[in-house]
């Protein structure tokens, strides 16, 4: 039984940061109808930022818990601010072009932005400094649940709820929610378009850096190829709870989570990523809307 | 002048700010040591305050453009008036032609080779040009039927000795299979549902090649591939590099004509209905799931005969071959072509592939330039290089 939970758990932290990422994915979708390809390499230069920040704050002798914070900080900011450029340069001229357009734009933004990490930075794998602290209370439980685990699964949930108070009861939800669903009549009564698909990007790139300092301190390395793979995971989450749903995200991300956990804990660990994609092969044949979304007949 | 300094310092200033952790920190953890490189910091600060001028100026002349050609007065830019008009296109083809035949004798082995890679993607190219661009469905994961065509001759070679003529069929045939296979759960998905569900197949292929050891030797892949016999006399290396190169340039052949018959055709013309507006296609009493399957069928084919030259070219194949990055560059081949275009896809692919070849002097940035380049064209020349021009039917009335 340990084993199931263990499992269990570590499906639930993998899936958790999947979320985070997915959420990204499917905000921006939902307002723009865009794959942005380059969203992987949005979470990549946040764990990047976070190892350089907490690596200053450690040579200078900070504090634990102080460089865990300073560093997920300056990792949002920057993420979002990454977010923010990639949007102007690569997507927003393009409004109003063929679909296909923004897409290639997007593979060759996130094409671009790998190879500037790793040139700027290192090819290699570097590790990143262990930024969580170990939880004493957790410890008889510590079999199969770790406090890095711990840690990722409570962040997640706080970050869930944050954005859901965002998008339910602020006026700037209020706003995405209306562009989301049709962007013209959102201009007509008032909404800035331009500035709501910003935030989106600058919200969804935020989501994305906690996730990378996440990942980061669980994994323990990192290098410019990260955002690639966890990327396509992500919006493969992103389309298994149905894509431009939010609560779909996150079911999304979970579900995947512990299918690849235990799919790799029963059967074999060579497949996990073939799991991830038969699952969702599977489901977009039986459900091709995706588990909560809506399938909108299409109109003529 | 004045306000146009004022914005290029603010994007100039912005964008220091935006590379400043990566580009100019460097942080070693085991020997407790900051790098920092200020210098880096200059360059970046100096290069966006011109890039963004030329920015701004680009992006003018396009509205400025599209505005021209909303009014009607649009001008076809001279790449399209020398390919529409045969007086000039013909000639022209006919010297790129000989230029193809001879190259072999002008050229080294080495530019040899790295021409047999580019005609390849010219054959890939053109056949996801029947899924992309005439049949507009969006598919992320090409590059398994690639790599179906490579490992089935490989395999099947490893095996039986089957023979590189007989593979070759057997190759295209078994790729065409799979593009069935895929197609038929996809069928009912649209758009970006179908670039993710095809993006995973392409990965479930790679990952089964690289995790299945008895099946496909793993990750480190077959080697000792033959390449073609000539009527059972085995070629030397120079002599069948240069035996390769015509066999694909004769391959390449064949697709333009193919793909260019196809293409006006009634099944090419169903294609670029369904692309236009499914319903309405239905509507005109075509077949959808017929068509669909047919492009994915077709479209997979010339993939896997590029497979089998590609496994006979280099006779060692692994599944590194056969990665996302492989896909994604095939898709912008056809789409910085002009989607549907097939002089353009030609061309997209002979600079995508050659380009970076040549490039190696700045071997390290090359992929950034590439990334680069995508993003740049598509923001400045989204309809491609020689955008693809409808076949129409006018009423000239002095033609009496």
């Amino acid at each position: 039984m340990d084993y199931f939970f263990e499992l269990f758990f570590s499906g639930l932290s993998k899936g958790s940061i999947y979320a985070l990422i997915a959420l990204g994915y499917t905000m921006v979708y939902g307002i723009i109808e865009l794959i942005n390809f380059a969203h992987g390499e949005i979470y990549m230069i946040g764990a990047f930022t976070a190892l350089i920040i907490s690596g200053i704050l450690t040579i200078l002798g900070f504090n634990k818990i102080s460089i865990l914070i300073l560093a997920t900080i300056g990792a949002v900011i920057y993420s979002s601010a990454y977010g923010f450029t990639v949007e102007k340069i690569a997507y927003k001229p393009l409004r109003g072009s063929s679909r296909l357009s923004p897409l290639i734009s997007a593979i060759g933004m996130s094409i671009f932005l790998q190879n500037y990490v790793l040139l700027a930075q290192t090819p290699n794998f570097v590790s990143f400094p262990e930024l969580i602290p170990e939880i004493k209370w957790l410890e008889p439980y510590s079999s199969f649940l770790g406090s890095t685990d711990f840690v990722i699964i409570v962040t997640t949930a706080i970050v869930l709820v944050l954005l859901t108070i965002l998008i339910k009861f602020t006026k700037i939800g209020k706003a995405m929610r209306a562009t989301a669903q049709n962007q013209v009549m959102a201009a007509l009564v008032g909404v800035n378009v331009d500035k709501i698909i910003s935030v989106t990007f600058i919200i969804g790139s935020g989501l994305a850096a906690i996730g990378g300092v996440l990942i980061g301190s669980h994994v323990g390395q990192i290098n410019f190829y990260i955002g690639f793979i966890a990327g396509i995971k992500a919006f493969t989450a992103a389309v298994l709870g149905g894509i431009g749903s939010i609560p779909g995200a996150v079911l999304g991300g979970l579900v995947l989570g512990w299918t690849e956990s235990f799919g790799t804990g029963y059967i074999s660990s060579d497949y996990e990523d073939v799991f991830a994609f038969c699952l969702l092969v599977l489901i977009l044949i039986f459900r091709p809307a995706g588990i909560l979304g809506e399938s909108t007949q299409q109109k003529v | 002048m004045f306000e146009e300094i004022k914005k290029s310092l603010k994007v100039s200033i912005w964008f220091m700010f935006l590379t400043f952790p990566i580009m100019v920190i460097k942080v070693n953890l085991t020997d407790k040591v900051i790098i920092w490189r200020w210098k880096n910091l200059i360059l970046v600060g100096i290069g966006s305050f011109f890039l963004s001028f030329i920015w701004r100026y680009l992006l003018e002349r396009k509205a400025k453009k599209a505005k021209k050609e909303e009014m009607g007065i649009g001008q076809t830019s001279i790449f399209l008036k020398i390919f529409n008009n045969p007086k000039y296109a013909k000639p022209l083809y006919i010297i790129f032609l000989l230029f193809i035949l001879a190259f072999p004798f002008i050229f080294s082995m080495y530019q040899t080779n790295i021409m047999i890679s580019a005609l390849i993607y010219v054959m890939l190219g053109l056949g996801l040009n029947i899924v992309v661009g005439l049949a507009g469905l969006l598919d992320l994961g090409y590059v398994a039927f690639y790599a179906v065509g490579a490992y089935s001759y490989a395999l099947l070679n490893y095996h039986f000795h089957i023979n590189f003529w007989l593979a070759l069929p057997i190759g295209g045939l078994l790729a065409a299979i799979f593009g069935i296979v895929l197609g038929f759960p996809v069928l009912r998905l649209r758009g970006d549902y179908l670039a993710i569900v095809t993006l995973g197949f392409g990965e479930i292929i790679r990952l089964i090649l690289e995790n299945w050891d008895e099946f496909s030797f793993g990750p480190s892949g077959i080697s000792n591939i033959p390449r073609p016999s000539l009527f059972g006399i085995n070629l030397g290396v120079k002599e069948s590099t240069i035996f390769i190169y015509y066999l694909i340039v004769f391959m390449s052949i064949i697709t333009i004509f193919v793909v260019n018959r196809l293409q006006n055709s009634r099944l090419g013309r169903a294609w670029i209905a369904l692309r236009e507006d499914e319903i309405a296609c239905q509507a005109m009493g075509i077949d959808k799931t017929k068509t669909k399957l047919t492009a994915f069928a077709l479209g997979a084919t010339w993939a896997g005969f590029g497979g089998v030259i590609f496994a006979a070219k280099t006779t060692f194949i692994n599944p590194a071959s056969f990665t996302f990055l492989e896909s994604a560059i095939i898709l912008s081949i056809v789409v910085l072509g002009g989607m549907g275009s097939i002089q353009g896809v030609i061309l997209a692919a002979l600079i995508m592939i050659l380009l970076p070849e040549y490039l190696r002097a700045f071997s390290d940035y090359r992929m950034l330039i590439f990334g680069a380049s995508m993003v740049l064209m598509m923001v400045f020349r989204p309809e491609g290089l020689i955008p693809s021009s409808r076949r129409k039917y006018e009423y000239d009335p002095t033609k009496r």
